[in-house]
């Protein structure tokens, strides 16, 4: 049975601009859409009167890409667990509730516009050290370097990072590191990130902090609300690794 | 903070084992009292050492706050519904500074005895009576009542602080999340139920 819902999505024309909380009556809504499907219609009704749409991040919407960004509820990418909000369906939802919708709110993520904000700072930390440097010749041979199981089953953990800023926008705090941990987490455990291995923590933990992320006091919110589950263990490993880096001074 | 943490819950453990012995007689809490005056210059580094430890478990309380705030400056219209977060994760500041104006009255009241009726009872430096000091302060309810209020916040602070410095520490995996979890509960209700027994055992007058 199709649903009527009341949404309040806070709408904001530019960066300067102030923003306000907007109610938008969305009905007849099917239970099998998807989140942002719900909003896409939503779009379309607003259109057809002339009123701008609501715009917000999506691309993929298979839950990999990492582009889709609200805050549901209050919750990050809404009320299913390890799911993004492009994931979402409005089934998780009953005929007649309020949904708020807001985007990730940090000073770090700038709004550009309604429910879209700037994640290039994501971008910056990751130009900063997450990368591993090699001489690039003709393919290597599959398991020239051996990696035992339980390290690379590790650092594909820390590799499902979609890099989506969730565990930014759910800390009390709007701390980043969860973010940072994966992707510095993800080399750590493997050879080919040893050579760069404590000077990547380093730079990239200095490049979080420029970007006026704030830091955990271990609320553990980011690992309830990361689509991909990552594991705050990560995070532990990177402040051991930022301190030996300073301790190396490299 | 997980180090300075470490510090301060060790001293927090061993003040309330060396409290505990008024369980066990007068002369027993009057001695050990005696023994730590008798420490002589030793006593001030152990003063000394602690005021810095505790200087910089707030400094850097202070710092992550300050960070922290200014992090997200446009709040959210509706509150963030919390999955994980904790009444002692939440208000670490509060109970924080509640907790270090009580030891500066702590020290005022037993330490340096500002009150006129306690410095009498107090004794001379080698024939201390802690105990009619403890029994007397302890008789005025307000009084107690403080004690049990702030030892029940310091409580509280530490079930968090417990379970953050073995994740700060790198100590926590999926395997031990939950035995740490009890641990760090049990650690914060092992100090309330101990700090706060003295206070109630004299209003009860188990102690007189």
């Amino acid at each position: 049975m199709n649903m009527n819902i009341t949404l309040h999505v806070w709408r904001q024309k530019g960066p300067d601009a102030p923003g306000r909380m907007e109610i938008i009556q969305a009905d007849d809504i099917s239970p099998d859409m998807s989140f942002l499907e719900m909003l896409d219609l939503v779009n379309e009704r607003l259109e057809a009167i002339d009123i701008e749409s609501i715009a917000f991040d999506h691309d993929c919407r298979e839950g990999i890409c990492g582009m889709c960004s609200l805050v549901v509820n209050g919750i990050a990418h809404g009320p299913e667990s390890a799911t993004t909000v492009c994931q979402l369906h409005m089934r998780s939802f009953k005929d007649g509730d309020a949904v708020y919708i807001e985007p990730w709110r940090a000073r770090a993520f700038p709004v550009i516009r309604d429910l879209i904000v700037d994640r290039e700072a994501f971008e910056r930390i990751q130009q900063a050290g997450g990368y591993v440097s090699i001489n690039c010749g003709g393919s290597p041979d599959a398991n020239a370097i051996l990696v035992p199981k339980p390290e690379a089953d590790t650092a594909m953990d820390a590799a499902s990072c979609i890099g989506c800023g969730a565990c930014v926008a759910s800390c009390p705090n709007g701390s980043a590191m969860l973010f940072v941990a994966a992707k510095i987490g993800q080399f750590a455990h493997l050879p080919q990130g040893q050579p760069e291995r404590f000077r990547r923590a380093r730079r990239m933990v200095e490049q979080m902090e420029t970007e006026g992320f704030g830091a955990c006091t271990n609320h553990f919110e980011c690992e309830a609300s990361c689509p991909k589950e990552v594991p705050i263990k990560f995070i532990s490993e990177m402040n051991r690794d930022f301190i030996k880096a300073v301790l190396k001074g490299e | 903070m997980a180090i300075t943490g470490i510090m301060l819950m060790l001293f927090v453990l061993g003040h309330m084992l060396g409290n505990l012995q008024i369980f066990i007689s007068a002369d027993q809490i009057n001695h050990y009292a005696e023994t730590l005056q008798g420490l002589g210059n030793a006593l001030w580094l152990i003063r000394g050492s602690l005021l810095v430890i505790l200087l910089a478990h707030l400094g850097a309380a202070l710092q992550v706050t300050r960070l922290n705030r200014a992090a997200r400056p446009v709040p959210y219209q509706h509150a963030l519904d919390y999955q994980t977060t904790t009444f002692a994760s939440r208000t670490m500041m509060f109970t924080g500074l509640i907790i270090v104006a009580f030891v500066i009255y702590h020290i005022l009241h037993f330490t340096v005895v500002t009150d006129a009726n306690l410095a009498g009872i107090k004794g001379t430096h080698d024939d201390l009576n802690v105990y009619g000091m403890i029994v007397a302060g302890f008789s005025n309810t307000i009084v107690s009542l403080v004690y049990i209020v702030a030892n029940i916040l310091l409580g509280v602070h530490l079930t968090h602080g417990a379970k953050s410095l073995f994740q700060t520490l790198n100590l926590r995996t999926s395997e031990n999340a939950n035995c740490l979890e009890n641990f760090s509960k049990g650690f914060g209700v092992l100090v309330i139920l101990g700090n706060c027994s003295i206070p109630v055992a004299v209003l009860m007058g188990i102690l007189s």
